[in-house]
């Protein structure tokens, strides 16, 4: 219980990190994800391509290999430096930004044909229906898939560890190795990360009984 | 005055040449019933009208204004032709009241306040105040089709298409759906009608188009369509519809 106690204030420390990360690169994530979800329904043909090989991309790749190459990678280039907080951020928002983009893509043309016809019908242009009509209806059947990829990303997030951010996992890290206590370390990460994720959760069910239900 | 004009239609959906060459005239505050059998055509017809299908050939004038021509601003156009579906397509997530209100708000410049009065005027109409604040899946078909009208009502259209209106409806709620539509007719609005309900378009129409495979077979008054069809297609049809 003392190597808890002791350990807690770093591991604290390190959680808000990890929220830190988790919060910002979420909303990237979601804001890249609706745009490529756009490009990929555009009837811009070039835009279709962009979009679909981003996805490939990311979706073909590991996300430690993407981590690396852009905290690395990118960085050997000598075009510009960034630390690795920001390559951690860039990397979960882009990351999450793929997958988020398939979801949104799967909701909005899951909406019916005939939710398009009558608002274009009434004279909104293609703009103010995506706004109006299809997105707050595709957003509410997205919830659920949402919330589990956002989980995903959040629990990606302890990968960060491995180019040096101070976050949950790699204060945990510390703590084993110091104390020398690695069950009982461990064992209060996995609690930590399950209760911040069983909390994410709730909320989610709590946005969707709010919202989905009519 | 002339409000559609259709010259030389032609609507292809891949290959298949779904409308061949339709040419006709809709004058203000006509109420023109298309009828046909399924497959004809007569949807895309009436889709056409305010460019809700792609047109393949020809053009259509909506109140003098081509809408073929891809310079038209096509929304513009929409406001002033209003649509009421066979499926209603309510927005779901929008109340009574946001449904009917909604295209305004956004697209005309008159305050909120008129528009919300307006609505409720239009709701009055149809008979479905009470249901301002109810959202469309606690409605029956009959009373989501008389919103959807009231939806495209709110717009001040000049021109209303129907498209098979009463078609998914329990038959007990045809009637409600008609009676506003007869009102409607009554009081000048000018209405294209793609509808199986020939009893409605015999009393209703001032005049009848019976479309089959891509053509206007006949169009005449009702008691001439219906009391004296001059083609065998039109008696053929007639012969299993009514």
């Amino acid at each position: 219980m003392d190597t808890v106690i002791n350990a807690l204030p770093f591991l604290m420390d390190g959680l808000k990190v990890t929220l830190y990360i988790f919060v910002i690169a979420i909303i990237l994530g979601f804001i890249i994800g609706l745009i490529v979800a756009l490009f990929r329904l555009a009837p811009i043909k070039i835009l279709n391509w962009i979009a679909k090989i981003f996805v490939d991309a990311i979706r073909g790749t590991p996300f430690i290999v993407q981590l690396f190459f852009i905290y690395f990678g990118l960085n050997s280039l000598g075009f510009f430096s960034m630390d690795n907080t920001t390559a951690g951020i860039v990397t979960v928002a882009i990351n999450a930004g793929a997958y988020f983009s398939e979801i949104i893509r799967a909701g909005i043309q899951s909406i019916d044909k005939g939710q398009t016809e009558a608002a274009r019908s009434l004279g909104l242009n293609a703009t103010q229906n995506m706004r109006y009509i299809i997105l707050p209806q595709a957003f509410r059947r997205m919830l659920p898939t949402i919330t589990n990829q956002a989980i995903i990303s959040l629990k990606d997030t302890s990968l960060l560890s491995v180019i040096g951010i101070a976050d949950l996992t790699q204060e945990g890290r510390i703590q084993a190795s110091q104390t020398f206590e690695a069950f009982t370390i461990y064992l209060t990460l996995g609690v930590i990360y399950f209760i911040i994720i069983y909390l994410l959760s709730m909320l989610a069910s709590f946005v969707e009984r709010k919202f989905v239900l009519r | 005055m002339t409000m559609i004009r259709v010259e030389n239609l032609k609507k292809s959906f891949g290959p298949i040449e779904v409308l061949k060459d339709i040419s006709t005239v809709i004058e203000e505050k006509e109420v023109v019933c298309v009828i046909g059998p399924s497959g004809s055509g007569k949807s895309t017809f009436l889709r056409c009208m305010n460019r809700l299908e792609d047109i393949t050939g020809g053009h259509v004038y909506i109140e003098g204004t081509d809408i073929t021509d891809p310079k038209v601003d096509i929304n513009k156009v929409r406001q002033d032709v209003g649509m009421v579906f066979q499926q209603f397509n309510l927005f779901p997530h929008k109340s009574v009241l946001e449904n009917i209100t909604l295209a305004p708000m956004k697209l005309k410049k008159s305050d909120k306040k008129g528009i919300t009065e307006k609505a409720y005027a239009l709701l009055d109409k149809v008979g479905l105040r009470e249901k301002a604040n109810a959202y469309p899946g606690e409605l029956s078909g009959g009373q989501k089709q008389r919103v959807a009208i009231a939806r495209a009502l709110a717009m001040d259209p000049k021109i209303m298409l129907f498209d098979e209106p009463t078609s998914a409806l329990d038959p007990e709620m045809v009637g409600d759906v008609l009676d506003v539509m007869k009102q409607l007719a009554i009081e000048g609005m000018t209405m294209v009608i793609v509808t199986h309900e020939m009893g409605f378009a015999r009393e209703v129409g001032d005049r009848v188009m019976f479309i089959d495979g891509g053509f206007i077979v006949e169009e005449n008054i009702p008691a001439e369509l219906f009391g004296n069809p001059q083609h065998d297609r039109t008696k053929a049809f007639l012969s299993k519809v009514l």
